[in-house]
């Protein structure tokens, strides 16, 4: 038996994949043959690493080297160096911004220092395809200690006392979710899992489901054991093929390995998991909204009580949980509730698990205990903003959450923390926005998506906010008066304080802490008719800065309107009646002698 | 009990009530809009969508739906702060903001909720500006849509699938172009509805309503080369008055003829005669399928009464396996259009394309029927127009003249007179009474010993008995509403385990009184109760109560017709059935 000396682990999350992982992966299995290395040397295919900035990731072990940006001409020389000759790659390795030095262990990043990874304990580490290598590190393990050691009551018990709080958003301590389940007696009950991830930019979910499905098999099997169900759903999103996939492959090896079935493990306990597919509603992430999407129904929410505990799925009591909800739920049990509760701030435990996005350096998948601090997540873990620009705002919870600003940079973030700001946890959406943003424009963004996914069953979803949409429209054109502001206000206040779901009590969020916390900008918008940021077009125009353009014409020739003239080697000028704004001239020019006025 | 404060006063409920009931025991009136009920009869839409009702319950993070939140022991709820005062306003602002707001030319002008709602908070503008939706607009030979009014309360689509279980509508779209719909934003028409209209006469806006042929009738009566004969239902004798200020319940019927005279029907006929003779008709064909299995020969059984055409479209388009088991008769409707076209234009003397026939009816499913191709001879329909009871009052108004000030008139003979059977055909069950009476009497050679077949009454969705035809045990159900006609019809599918005979199908709730062509009665089933009594209160006073005793009935069998179901009666007041189940095709 040949032992293999070196693992080399490739991201095959749906975001490397784009990037080629998958010829990576080939081009590594093409060269070690060639060399006769394909027994000494395995390839595997793992969940997202997180740190998607850099993107593919290749990570050899056993020495922990985390090459970076890997593309498949990269692999030769990988191969030829690193695995024959024990050398490492140099110019692969992730460069520290701050020192300029490269790193090659993953540990010493700055993406990573901070970071505690629970959820995503697998992702990164293991074939997502393969259950040997789940188990090996712990998979299915919480799934026998329950079966063989505990009460469905003990583990009830031991869920609420780690904490753990519904990861979907609203924060539910999840034990409590159970028990109520689990005192309502019925024929059949139902385990659902809510894979219905849909904020823009959020894909914490898909890749805990990519990365590490069995995680998800097996807390759903831990939650039906403890509530009395003996069926399981997963409802997700058509437009995620390769988490459908990964499922479907660990659901059959579950099977395969009686970990799902009849009689698991001897213990008498039924328990089996099916698909249900959704159409991509943001609503249908709603549990009521779901249930009758799984139904056949149409997907929009009704309101709660009956809850889905008493009656949900064909009328059946139903416990929906998020996918970071149970990807906690297994280690919580292997390691215990205390080990558990000791990780994170006194009313949020554990970690929490962000996509962190927009104007930062390093865009990526991160998890950090509750309690970490904006400016840690920004600043160390995100590495600061894009272009050494100034941080402007920070949009947490997606549609549903509120832009954050300077002043709650320190701001620890957990559940009631952030609401208290104005803004929420959510499933785990992190855009940051330096200058260049404009506000009014990110409200006007987050409230389309909303009017975009609203069922439209209420009236002050279905109408209240297309006419907010209307107003920052208005607004952003130059025609907003200050009573628009007020009527936003006031609208912003009866939407949340009226409407039907949490989607739409939550939609005027956005609205209504950007109006907070960047009032002046609504203003200028209203009075001065300015967007500072020079995003609203018909509030802003490009005037060439005479003193630095050294009329080298390169904006000219890119300016589609041909609206730019002048002399070479003379200041050129741009004829606003020509120009469309589309700023093609102010990308180009290397002065920054176009300027937004 | 539950005990709670509503707005200061200590209010206790039975477990389970909601705050908009609680509140209301406490006289305090929340106001509601896509909330609908029709207490004791089943119905109730509750999606807790449009939140003009929210409430404020203190400890609780947003506001409340009164409709749909039950009251808990020691909540605090005010009805009327100024949050709620505000939310309330702002939201009925909001749907007002996506209405088009052209009441003066709307058809519910007068009977629109929203427009009730919109004065009641005494809005005078709407402080949003924006987009409309706009949708086109359809139409079938009864319901027209106009869904740019619509405001998404959703009791159509309850009604269309859960009361009636016809599917027919249902919400599509999302977000602002949410909207209710026939699947693919087909045609109503092509879809699976069956024209009862039970969407019209729940719909709280001027989204759905009926197609209104005033003005052909109008322009018959005013055309001097025709001569224009009249009928009018049962059921709109007790609606009609309600019109007019009249109390529910209150029987109208002399001063109807006096009206229709008035407005220059040249004769002024009953629609309760044809009743009687749809009795003879469908109980004689009764009688002879019970006979028939009697004798050990093959009949179909149980008989459904025929005299509901939403009924007739339904199971057409739903059973067209079963098309045998309805009655062939005609319904009262299209046998007195064929015995006027026929029988009465030759006996005044004229040609049946110089006659033209109108008929009152409580229903929408009507105008669709008369249009049906089997009912005409070449092109000439047997009723050329059918309005509704709403019609004729717009009509009687339209003409200057109050309904209170008529002077009390009799129907015009020969066409005119009824018997109490006739009457009760108006009412859930009151067909299957009708025809009890007169099947009993033929079949035994006995006089019945008590009229009233109590147990065939009542707004009960489902009503079964069993009667005893001299030993004969003769099984019988009465259903209204869809959705319990269909699982009848899947219960005799399944091999009639009760062993009905003889089942009596309304679309409507409580039949026709409750149709949809009768005044709104904007979810108060006391007025369908009252309706009800006032039909039996017409059947008890009147001379006579079995069809069969109809004298002028006897006499068209005599000088006419022959005997019931004879070779004459089969050729005019018979029909077929035919297969009409829909299709959708994808494009």
């Amino acid at each position: 038996m040949t032992k293999i000396k070196t693992h080399v682990l490739c991201c095959g999350g749906t975001g490397c994949k784009a990037s080629a992982s998958d010829q990576i992966i080939d081009e590594f299995q093409n060269i070690l043959k060639e060399k006769g290395l394909q027994d000494e040397v395995q390839v595997i295919r793992t969940g997202c690493f997180g740190f998607c900035e850099k993107g593919p990731i290749v990570k050899m072990l056993p020495d922990n080297t985390f090459y970076t940006q890997v593309k498949p001409t990269d692999v030769r020389k990988i191969v030829e160096e690193h695995i024959i000759k024990g050398r490492k790659v140099t110019d692969l390795l992730y460069l520290d911004p701050e020192n300029k030095q490269h790193v090659s262990d993953s540990k010493h990043m700055g993406f990573y220092k901070k970071q505690l990874r629970i959820a995503l304990r697998n992702c990164g580490f293991i074939n997502p395809e393969n259950i040997d290598e789940c188990i090996s590190r712990g998979g299915y393990e919480g799934l026998g200690k329950v079966l063989s050691e505990m009460t469905p009551q003990q583990v009830i018990d031991e869920i609420t006392k780690s904490g753990l709080r519904g990861r979907g958003g609203a924060g539910f301590p999840t034990g409590v979710k159970w028990g109520l389940c689990a005192k309502n007696k019925a024929d059949q009950k139902y385990v659902v899992c809510n894979a219905d991830e849909g904020d823009p930019g959020a894909f914490m979910d898909r890749s805990i489901m990519e990365g590490d499905p069995h995680s998800i098999i097996e807390a759903m099997a831990i939650c039906g054991y403890s509530i009395g169900a003996t069926k399981g759903l997963v409802y997700i999103r058509a437009e995620y093929p390769l988490a459908i996939h990964r499922l479907q492959v660990a659901i059959s090896q579950a099977r395969e390995y009686g970990l799902l079935g009849k009689d698991i493990l001897g213990s008498g306990f039924d328990f089996d998991i099916e698909l249900r597919y959704g159409a991509g509603a943001f609503v249908c992430g709603e549990e009521t909204a779901l249930i009758h999407s799984m139904e056949g129904k149409r997907g929009e929410p009704t309101f709660k009580p009956p809850f889905p505990a008493v009656s949900g799925y064909l009328e059946k009591p139903t416990n929906v949980n998020n996918v970071e909800t149970f990807a906690n739920v297994p280690i919580i049990i292997t390691k215990g509730a205390d080990w558990f509760n000791k990780i994170g701030s006194e009313k949020s435990k554990g970690t929490k698990v962000f996509a962190l996005a927009g104007q930062i350096n390093n865009v990526g998948l991160i998890e950090v205990p509750m309690g970490t601090t904006l400016r840690e997540i920004i600043y160390e873990i995100g590495g600061g903003i894009k272009g050494g620009r100034q941080f402007k705002a920070v949009q947490t919870g997606g549609p549903s959450g509120g832009c954050l600003t300077t002043k709650h940079l320190d701001t620890a973030i957990d559940y009631d923390s952030l609401m208290a700001a104005g803004s929420m946890m959510g499933s785990g959406g992190m855009v940051v926005m330096d200058e260049t943003s404009c506000m009014v424009a990110i409200a006007k963004f987050y409230l389309e998506f909303t009017c975009e996914e609203s069922c439209g069953k209420c009236s002050p979803c279905r109408i209240g906010n297309k006419r907010m949409l209307e107003i920052l429209d208005k607004i952003t054109k130059g025609n907003g008066t200050m009573e628009d502001l007020q009527e936003l206000r006031n609208l912003a206040g009866v939407i949340k304080d009226t409407a039907l779901c949490g989607l739409g009590q939550t939609s005027p969020n956005p609205v209504l802490s950007t109006l907070d916390n960047f009032w002046d900008e609504y203003v200028e918008h209203v009075v001065d008719k300015k967007c500072r940021a020079g995003v609203c077009k018909q509030l802003m125009h490009y005037e060439i800065n005479p003193e630095k353009c050294i009329g080298c014409g390169a904006c000219a020739r890119v300016c589609p309107q041909e609206a730019i003239s002048g002399e070479k080697k003379m200041a050129h000028h741009i004829d606003n009646m020509k120009c469309i704004k589309c700023g093609a001239c102010h990308e180009k020019c290397k002065f920054g002698a176009i300027e937004i006025k | 009990m539950v005990k709670l404060i509503i707005d200061n006063r200590p209010v206790e409920v039975a477990e389970g009530t909601t705050i908009l009931k609680a509140a209301r025991q406490a006289g305090i009136h929340i106001p509601t809009l896509c909330y609908f009920e029709l207490a004791g009869m089943n119905f109730e839409n509750k999606p807790g969508g449009c939140r003009v009702c929210v409430v404020e319950v203190e400890g609780r993070r947003n506001l409340a739906p009164a409709c749909a939140t039950d009251c808990m022991e020691g909540m605090v709820v005010h009805t009327n702060s100024a949050r709620v005062l505000n939310a309330r306003r702002t939201v009925v602002e909001l749907i007002l903001s996506d209405h088009p707001n052209d009441c003066l030319q709307c058809e519910k002008n007068g009977d629109c909720e929203l427009q009730a709602l919109a004065k009641r908070l005494g809005i005078k503008e709407i402080p949003f500006k924006g987009t409309q939706s706009t949708y086109k607009k359809d139409c079938t030979l009864s319901v027209e849509r106009d869904m740019d009014k619509c405001v998404m309360c959703r009791r159509c689509e309850t009604m269309c699938n859960k009361i009636q279980s016809v599917g027919a509508l249902s919400a599509i779209n999302r977000g602002f172009n949410a909207v209710v719909s026939p699947a693919f934003e087909e045609h109503l028409g092509d879809s699976s509805c069956v024209n009862c209209g039970q969407c019209v006469q729940v719909c709280p806006v001027g989204a759905l309503t009926l197609v209104d042929n005033i003005s052909d009738v109008a322009k018959a009566l005013a055309d001097p080369t025709k001569t224009v004969v009249v009928q009018t239902a049962p059921a709109v004798r007790v609606a009609l008055g309600e019109e007019f200020g009249m109390e529910p319940g209150t029987i109208v019927t002399g001063k109807l003829a006096a009206a229709l005279r008035r407005l220059g029907f040249n004769y002024v006929f009953d629609t309760d005669w044809s009743a009687d003779l749809t009795i003879m008709e469908e109980g004689t064909e009764l009688l002879g399928r019970v006979k028939k299995v009697l004798n050990g020969e093959k009949a179909t059984l149980p008989l459904f009464t025929s005299c509901c055409p939403g009924w007739v479209s339904f199971f057409e388009k739903n059973f067209p396996d079963m098309l045998d088991y309805p009655s062939t008769a005609k319904s009262p409707q299209q046998m007195f259009g064929a015995v006027a076209k026929n029988f009465f234009a030759k006996k005044i003397g004229i040609d049946r394309k110089d006659m033209v026939v109108v008929s009152i009816m409580p229903c929408l499913a009507k105008k669709s029927e008369c249009a049906r191709e089997e009912f005409a001879v070449n092109g000439n329909r047997d009723v050329d127009f059918s309005l509704t009871t709403r019609e004729l009052a717009h009509m009687i108004k339209q003409f200057n003249l109050d309904l209170n000030e008529m002077p009390e008139e009799d129907f015009d003979s020969p066409l005119g007179s009824s018997t109490g059977a006739a009457v009760i055909f108006g009412a859930t069950g009151g067909v299957m009474e009708a025809a009890l009476r007169t099947a009993y009497e033929i079949q035994t050679g006995k006089t019945l010993p008590r009229l009233d077949f109590t147990e065939v009454r009542g707004l009960d969705g489902v009503k079964t008995a069993t009667v005893d035809f001299n030993g004969l045990g003769v099984n019988v159900a009465v259903c209204y509403g869809l959705a319990n006609a269909r699982a009848m019809m899947e219960e005799v599918r399944n091999g009639n385990p009760r062993g009905f005979h003889f089942v009596e199908v309304m679309a409507c709730p409580g039949g026709c009184i409750g149709g949809a062509g009768q005044p709104y009665h904007h979810g108060n089933s006391d007025i369908i109760r009252k309706r009800m009594e006032a039909t039996y209160r017409e059947d008890a006073g009147k001379p006579i109560r079995k069809s069969h005793e109809n004298p002028d009935i006897v006499a068209i069998y005599k000088e006419y017709y022959g005997e019931p179901c004879g070779h004459l009666s089969h050729e005019q007041l018979h029909t077929h059935y035919y297969d009409r189940s829909t299709k959708v095709e994808v494009k």
